[in-house]
């Protein structure tokens, strides 16, 4: 067992776990965080991606020990850790623009998304489509998740004043 | 919206309205029930021992290592579970001489396919249970084993040697026979003689529905009900299957499906996992859950599609067919799974799709192999036969030289014709193929589009053009329950809701249907929305829990809407009627004065009215009701539908092929689908764009590969190749509207419309890019391997075309195409 110490969501926690524990078992096991899922078992699929230290990661490619001391957001966390909204506004536009249907992907996708944004807040199609193809959907055939993407892009640069269009 | 309690007067209608998911705000900040989250006091976890082997003889289980790994509390065989376990169960056998092998969860004494269950291991951590059931030592003898279709069929080894041969079913329908047409044979003759004969063998791999949830289920066994939560489709029909199997009273189990990550038909199975996790908490009195890898997914969750269909076409010398040819082989893996046998079968109604041929046979031989056992994947037997009938309608057109919609039009039903019964026995009630059609060739620019294609054939550009149509329908809402009598189906069609009109002005409605990602919740609310007059927002939803929805059939084969929709509008319906005399008495009106709209009961010609709300109210308070009268206003509805339902639609595909490498890219999609009235456009839009990525992925990418001995080598997403956004398009959907005329709100079903169509749209355009260079098919998927090999085969007709390009019936044998024993299914995909 191995002690860390890390920030979730904003809260500090501290727990033991074993050297081979994933980050993705420890959010869901030890924390309680399942809305962060696990689709896959050879990282192809994305549904568990997260922000560790500010960029996004597949939380089932990461260690729990590896993420010692840093900062992880989730699903869960995402808006109160943005402006202390209930929804970031990438969430909001997922919502808007039905970009989920039975909602599995939905939390690593908007993660993803999120990441995307923050690097690239104008993407264009094509980079939508490549900074989103480390995640699998089953149902929506991609075409409102970008569409998505682009709304929530189109929101930001749209309206400076406030980022949040709350629902 | 404005802040009053009934809908204001001429409130804008919700059917029809592009509204937000009510399921959303849950999903998209992860507070979720999937049933892999949740965890309850005691709980222990399970993992099973499979087997490496498609097919060997168990000669003994060492469980003793894994027994003492740490935590362990049990490691339990078939032996050990006995007749506890129960027995998974096929509810179609289609004839009643099917062969159908006995499929115990854990088989004692043989296995039949890889990733079988052997044992079972219960520990306090699913890492410690994963780990100890490496420890199981399993001695197995090797067995043959029977892979590929066209091996198995011939019987020279068998999948189960105890039952003498692999042929599982052999299914007719034959329109002379049926009296819905003349003799197939007949026409193929005259054909041969003075008309065209298009014959083409095709390869409908196998596929992995690939739901984005793992399965997952839990099982608690201490209250008096047994309960098990499952991520699955069909949560009342498990519980019947749990309890006919296993002799516990169905009384006392219940069932609930919670959040459910998607399906696809991959979840509408009573699969071995949940009766193991059922026998095992039985036994040990604990709770128990298990969750599947997505590798152990892939390999033992049913798989869709395989077969191999060779089709005969005839046609007059103008392309008018004259009759239609079937022969199916269909692979049903190890066993004849829930629905296994019958998903071939329901193909047999809509080979003949849009057309009017008048004759027209359809023979099935279902298999046995050691393989996965396969089932319903999204569309189910329908996509199969349209992409069947529609590359053969291509052809057709290759043939005669004309436009491949020209050709689809001299057959296809005409608008004016409805209702229409076609040579498959089925009552078309409506639908406007002319339309449907003309409006997706004015949102693909189809002339643009064919002139670009002339010139680049001209040109010799090494990049070419194809454009690939594809016209379908299919039979959905399943099913009129006599129809699935005839059939020799298990059980019925019908779906029940119920409305309960809560005292403080709210709506619960409950649905025998269950959701897994298609927004019923969302759509059903708008439904009853308009019908009694409520606030959207004051519908509640419930589903998926046998102990709340204690009567449902589940949600497959895009039925939700069409069935339990109806069944939810009746059930509006009776509550209105039960609540009139209730609002004469409050009024102090006759009856027959009352009108009822937007939530109110009206007398007519005064102002005087109550609202629906208030009588549910007063039906509360029961202060001041007519004698004699039942305080409720509450009502459920039972309903089976009379006919299937019959969306259609027209698919235009362009698609680049460089020729000098095979790379396919999608260029344009463009769709236009008849689906009836649309309750939510947004909805509707998603499964559309969804099916369609579905189907796309079988033309271009998806495969379940076995190697000759029967190991699946696409066992992982990293060799299942699911697209990804950066491999996919962006789509142009629109509808046509012809109301169907066997449901109160002239909806149809909507779920598989976009794969059934788009497989064969995809398809011929590749085709089409090619078909000057000598080719007319390439195998699905078509990989860039195949589609170069099939150029390069046409080119020089040399011997490097075997297993890619398709010559078909070629008079030598077995044509290159064609499966060599064992080992062609797996050509060219991820081997």
């Amino acid at each position: 067992m191995t002690r860390i110490n890390l920030t979730v969501d904003g809260a500090k926690v501290a727990d033991d776990v074993e050297p081979r524990m994933l980050l993705v078992q420890y959010l869901r096991e030890r924390l309680g965080k399942t809305g962060t899922v696990i689709g896959c078992d050879t990282s192809n699929c994305g549904a568990c991606t997260v922000h560790l230290d500010g960029t996004s990661v597949k939380s089932c490619n990461v260690l729990a020990v590896q993420a010692d001391g840093g900062v992880v957001v989730t699903i869960e966390g995402l808006a109160a850790t943005y402006d202390g909204g209930e929804l970031h506004p990438v969430q909001e536009a997922f919502r808007e623009c039905h970009g989920l249907q039975c909602g599995f992907c939905t939390p690593g996708m908007i993660m993803q998304s999120t990441a995307l944004l923050e690097e690239n807040p104008n993407p264009t199609e094509e980079e939508i489509r490549l900074g989103l193809e480390g995640n699998l959907c089953r149902c929506t055939g991609y075409h409102n998740i970008v569409k998505a993407v682009q709304h929530a892009a189109g929101q930001r640069s749209g309206s400076e004043q406030d980022a949040g269009a709350q629902a | 919206m404005t802040a009053v309690q009934d809908a204001p007067e001429g409130a804008e209608k919700e059917i029809g309205r592009a509204r937000r998911r009510k399921e959303d705000g849950r999903l998209i900040t992860g507070r979720t029930r999937w049933t892999d989250n949740l965890n309850l006091p005691g709980m222990l976890h399970l993992a099973m021992v499979r087997s490496p082997f498609a097919h060997a003889r168990i000669n003994s289980i060492d469980t003793t290592e894994a027994a003492e790994a740490p935590n362990v509390v049990a490691v339990l065989t078939g032996a050990d579970l006995a007749d506890s376990q129960g027995v998974c169960i096929n509810a179609w056998p289609i004839t009643p001489e099917q062969v159908t092998p006995t499929h115990l969860p854990i088989p004692t004494d043989r296995v039949a396919f890889a990733g079988e269950i052997v044992a079972v291991v219960v520990a306090r951590s699913a890492a410690e249970a994963r780990d100890a059931a490496e420890l199981v030592d399993v001695d197995y003898e090797d067995l043959p084993a029977a892979i590929g279709l066209k091996a198995a069929v011939t019987d020279e080894v068998l999948a189960h040697p105890d039952l003498g041969t692999n042929k599982s079913a052999f299914w007719r329908f034959d329109s002379a026979e049926a009296g819905t047409g003349g003799d197939v044979d007949e026409a193929i003759a005259k054909a041969r003689e003075d008309g065209i004969v298009v014959e083409r063998e095709f390869r409908q791999q196998r596929l992995i529905p690939a739901f984005m949830e793992p399965r997952s289920v839990v099982v608690d066994p201490t209250g008096e009900q047994i309960t098990v939560w499952s991520a699955t489709q069909i949560p009342h029909i498990l519980r019947f299957a749990l309890a006919a199997t296993t002799g516990v009273p169905e009384s006392k189990i219940r069932v609930i499906a919670p959040d459910v990550g998607g399906g696809f038909g991959g979840k509408l199975q009573q699969t071995p996992e949940e009766m193991i996790a059922f026998a095992v908490a039985r036994r040990l009195g604990k709770p128990v859950k298990y969750t599947e890898t997505r590798s152990e997914s892939l390999m033992s969750a049913h798989h869709g599609r395989d077969q191999w269909q060779t089709l005969t076409l005839a046609a007059d010398k103008e392309g008018n067919v004259t009759g239609l040819k079937v022969e199916l082989l269909a692979d049903l893996g190890a066993y004849v799974a829930i629905v296994g046998g019958g998903v071939p079968v329901l193909g047999a109604f809509m080979f003949n799709a849009i057309y009017k041929f008048p004759a027209y046979q359809f023979n099935c031989q279902t298999v046995l192999t050691n393989t996965t056992w396969t089932d319903a994947y999204r569309g189910a037997g329908r996509p199969e036969a349209t992409f069947g009938i529609e590359r053969m309608m291509d052809e057709l057109a290759a043939e005669l030289g004309v436009d491949p919609l020209e050709v689809r039009e001299r057959n296809w039903i005409k608008h004016e014709e409805f209702p229409f019964t076609t040579v498959a026995g089925l009552e078309y009630d409506s639908g406007n193929y002319e339309a449907a059609t003309a409006r997706a060739m004015e949102m693909f620019g189809y002339d643009e589009l064919r002139a670009e294609q002339k010139r680049r054939r001209e040109e010799n550009d090494p990049v070419q053009l194809g454009i690939g149509v594809s016209t379908f329908t299919e039979m959905c809402g399943l099913a009129p329950s006599r129809v699935l009598g005839s059939l020799d189906y298990g059980a019925g069609g019908w779906e029940h809701a119920s409305v309960r009109m809560l005292a403080t002005g709210t709506v619960e409605v409950v649905t025998g249907a269950s959701a897994h990602g298609q927004g019923h919740e969302t759509a059903f609310s708008q439904i009853v929305a308009d019908r009694l007059g409520v606030p959207f927002e004051s519908v509640e939803v419930l589903h998926g829990d046998t102990q709340v929805a204690h009567r449902g059939l589940d949600t497959y084969g895009s039925r939700s809407l069409v069935v339990g929709g109806e069944a939810l509008v009746r059930a509006a319906d009776k509550v209105i009627e039960r609540a009139k005399p209730f609002a004469a008495h409050l009024l102090e009106a006759s009856e027959d004065d009352l009108t009822f709209s937007d939530g109110r009961f009206q007398v007519a010609g005064t102002d005087q009215g109550i609202g629906l709300t208030e009588v549910a109210a007063a039906a509360f308070t029961a202060h001041n009701l007519p004698d004699g009268a039942e305080p409720s206003i509450d009502a459920e509805a039972t309903y089976d539908p009379v006919n299937f339902n019959y969306p259609h639609g027209t698919h235009l595909c362009a698609v680049e092929v460089d020729t000098e490498t095979g790379a396919i890219k999608m260029r344009k999609y463009v769709c236009c689908d008849d689906i009836g009235n649309v309750i939510n456009p947004l909805i509707v839009a998603g499964q559309v764009h969804g099916g369609l990525v579905q189907g796309i992925a079988q033309a271009l990418w998806e495969e379940a590969v076995y190697d000759e001995s029967g190991t699946l080598v696409s066992g992982s997403f990293v060799d299942y190749l699911v697209p990804t956004a950066a491999d996919t398009v962006s789509f142009e959907v629109d509808h046509t509207t012809t109301p169907a005329l066997t449901n109160s709100l002239g909806t149809k079903g909507v779920g598989e419309a976009g794969t059934i169509a788009s497989t064969p749209a995809v398809v011929n355009a590749v085709v089409d890019a090619v078909r000057h260079l000598g080719v007319n098919d390439i195998q699905m998927p078509c990989t860039p391997e195949r589609v170069w090999k099939a150029i390069q085969g046409a080119g020089d007709g040399g011997p490097d075309t075997q297993g890619a390009a398709m010559p078909h019936f070629e008079g030598d044998g077995v044509a290159g195409n064609q499966e060599q024993p064992g080992t062609a299914s797996t050509e060219g995909a991820g081997a």
